[in-house]
């Protein structure tokens, strides 16, 4: 094995863009070891890039397999029976580094405290059983043949007292981690002890529970926040500390895209605690920022009211024919090709503003600058998507008469979602931009902005256009899309390689 | 376990009746749904010498399983004890009507542990948050998600 090809590597690393898979370079290993040569071998598309983060979505079969693997890991250790390592599990909050660390230091006391009794090694069985001479404490009952019931410490009552004192500590306190025994006592019931006594509805609630306790106790695990999504997504290379430098965002199998650090909606590029700072400083504001995010506007040549339909900045007065941006109703032709300067709040102007009102009034504007692109985006993500999904019903009415088939539309559906990815990323850099000291570092974080902004208008100004027009423009749209694609790579691997580098610097404290 | 748990009801009310706790009796215990339990608090302390507290159980049919309510209510000549775990209202900060409830505690049990409670104070006065809880609390104490003031107060 030569170092030669991991030198090579360095050089044309998961930076580069070339996406020609210079990895798979490794002409000395070839054969070297009777296999193929090949194993190792991933193309660069299969590669993460620098804002991506492994992880891995799970069924909720995936979770009970992965308990079990926990519960067998743990008394394969401990030497202990898989009941009892699952009732040291469920102490412990299922953290495993936790329960081996104290246990290896006070085996009895951890044991104790847990209470677990090791005396009985055998498996316990949670026999329903009557015994003779019995009086069950809680209901005062001493019928002759009266089934019985008691965990490992013996504390016995009648099957009944039981069955309701086990169901009503899972259905209605919703209970699974911590149910102890029904005396005054810690002993936890067990995974079994709880199938043996309750129904099994009540059983499958308590194993629903139980999944739940093991995912929201594993900093590793989060649930898909999205409504009745059963899955759960693992990553096992981000923890709260990471926060800081990576921004991890999963996709869903049920195709939900979000923030696994914070379980937000996606907000690349943006970290976590400047989300949460943004979310915050917005409902303050609210009712101040309110009138910049309103759909309707004057058009400033004519005063007639002007609605925008389109997610695209660029205006076009119905009735006077008067061309201007959206976004600072400025003249769109004295824009000139420049016309996205718009999107970059000019600090230095802003300092010397004429009238020197206070301080708070500058603070304030500068807020509602990031803050009506960042509602802009919001807003025309949606009005993008309702333009798509205008058209794609045209388009199926069309098919027939056209003779377009499904197909061949489908590049509309591809340049809608990357309309819809790159605007909820534009929408997070002004809410990054916002916190961002200023320095060389923004200024190249503001062109990229600037580049995605040109990219996203210019795609979005084709989206508008009339059905039949569309057809004919289809490369275009292609192309447009594509390039759209690459910017907001582009952007985002920046900022990934910035916060990884920690590159940034913020005007607030983070932590 | 049949026919709800009256057995075990009627037999805590024979307990009571029969074998009382010092300090603790019954005051009015005509059906299994409210019960009133007078409790004096038996060394000389001096924030309760001489005074009697009237304590209310409710029961739902659920009980033992389920905790019952339990609070100080006033009456003619009786108050609410002072205690910097007792609320104004009578509501009463205590894990074992709670979190800490277990279906072999008892209106005895209970009892028992709320005039140790009594017995071990020595500061004549009601928790720091009484006005603001009282004015918001719910009507039953139950419904309350006490943070258990701490025990060696
Ligand atoms: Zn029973
Ligand atoms: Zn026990
Ligand atoms: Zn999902
Ligand atoms: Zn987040
Ligand atoms: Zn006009
Ligand atoms: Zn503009």
């Amino acid at each position: 094995m030569s170092d030669a090809s991991d030198d090579y590597d360095d050089d044309y690393g998961p930076g580069s863009d070339d996406g020609f898979g210079y990895e798979s370079y490794e002409g000395s290993d070839y054969g070297d070891d009777g296999n193929d040569g090949f194993d190792d071998v991933k193309p660069e598309s299969m590669k993460l890039k620098p804002y991506e983060v492994a992880y891995e979505v799970l069924s909720v079969g995936d979770i009970q397999r992965q308990q079990d693997k926990l519960i067998e890991q743990v008394a394969s250790i401990l030497g202990l029976s898989n009941q009892n390592a699952m009732s040291l599990l469920l102490f412990f909050k299922w953290n495993n580094d936790r329960l081996l660390e104290q246990y290896t230091e006070d085996p009895e006391g951890v044991l104790k405290k847990a209470g677990i009794s090791i005396d009985d090694n055998e498996e316990f069985l949670y026999e329903l059983k009557p015994v003779p001479g019995f009086f069950c404490d809680i209901c005062c009952e001493d019928r002759k043949g009266l089934l019985t019931f008691a965990l490992e410490c013996g504390h016995r009552y009648c099957a009944d007292c039981y069955r309701q004192y086990t169901t009503q500590k899972i259905v209605d306190e919703g209970e699974s981690r911590n149910l102890t025994c029904a005396a005054d006592c810690p002993v936890v019931m067990n995974d079994k002890s709880i199938q043996k006594i309750v129904e099994p509805a009540v059983y499958e609630r308590y194993k629903t529970l139980l999944h739940r306790t093991f995912v929201l106790d594993n900093e590793h695990l989060i649930w898909c926040p999205a409504p009745n999504c059963e899955y759960a997504v693992k990553c096992d290379d981000v923890s709260a500390k990471d926060l800081t430098s990576v921004v991890p965002t999963v996709t869903c199998k049920c195709n939900h895209k979000f923030c696994f650090g914070c379980g937000l909606p996606d907000h690349q590029p943006s970290i976590c605690a400047l989300v949460s700072k943004w979310i915050k400083k917005c409902e303050d504001d609210s009712e101040t920022a309110n009138w910049i995010s309103a759909h309707t506007k004057e058009c400033p040549k004519c005063r007639a009211t002007i609605e925008k339909n389109g997610g695209c900045n660029h205006m076009t007065c119905r009735k006077c024919k008067y061309e201007f941006c959206w976004i600072c109703i400025g003249n769109w032709s004295e824009h000139g090709t420049s016309w996205y300067n718009c999107s970059r709040y000019d600090e230095k102007s802003g300092v010397d503003a004429r009238d020197s009102q206070a301080k708070s009034r500058a603070s304030l504007e500068r807020y509602l600058h990031y803050y009506n692109r960042y509602a802009n985006h919001e807003q025309s993500a949606k009005l993008d998507k309702d333009i798509f999904v205008r058209t794609e019903k045209k388009m199926t009415q069309l098919q027939s008469t056209s003779g377009m088939s499904w197909i061949e539309v489908q590049y509309l559906a591809q340049a809608s979602a990357a309309l819809q990815e790159c605007r909820q990323t534009l929408k997070w850099t002004y809410a990054f931009a916002f916190y961002l000291e200023r320095n060389n570092d923004t200024h190249i974080f503001e062109d990229n902005q600037q580049d995605l902004e040109l990219a996203v208008e210019n795609l979005s100004s084709l989206f508008g256009k009339p059905i039949q027009e569309l057809a004919e423009i289809k490369v275009q749209v292609m192309d447009r899309t594509a390039y759209c694609n690459r910017r907001r790579e582009n952007l985002l691997s920046d900022t990934a390689k910035g916060l990884a580098e920690g590159r940034w610097k913020y005007q607030v404290q983070i932590k | 376990m049949i026919g709800g748990f009256t057995k075990r009801l009627g037999r805590e009310l024979n307990d009571l009746k029969s074998n009382p706790a010092v300090g603790i009796s019954v005051f009015q215990a005509d059906d299994f749904r409210i019960w009133l339990i007078d409790i004096k608090v038996m060394d000389d302390n001096p924030i309760y010498v001489g005074k009697k507290f009237r304590l209310q159980f409710r029961f739902a049919p659920t009980y033992p399983i389920e905790a019952p309510e339990v609070q100080f209510v006033a009456s003619y000549g009786i108050e609410i004890p002072m205690h910097p775990h007792i609320y104004s209202n009578g509501h009463i900060c205590l894990d074992v009507l709670g979190s800490g409830w277990s279906p072999v505690q008892t209106v005895a049990s209970v009892s028992m542990s709320i005039q140790s409670m009594l017995a071990g104070n020595d500061r004549n006065e009601r928790p720091p948050d009484d006005a603001r809880y009282v004015a918001h609390a719910p009507i039953s104490p139950k419904n309350t998600r006490f943070v258990y003031h701490d025990d060696s107060v």
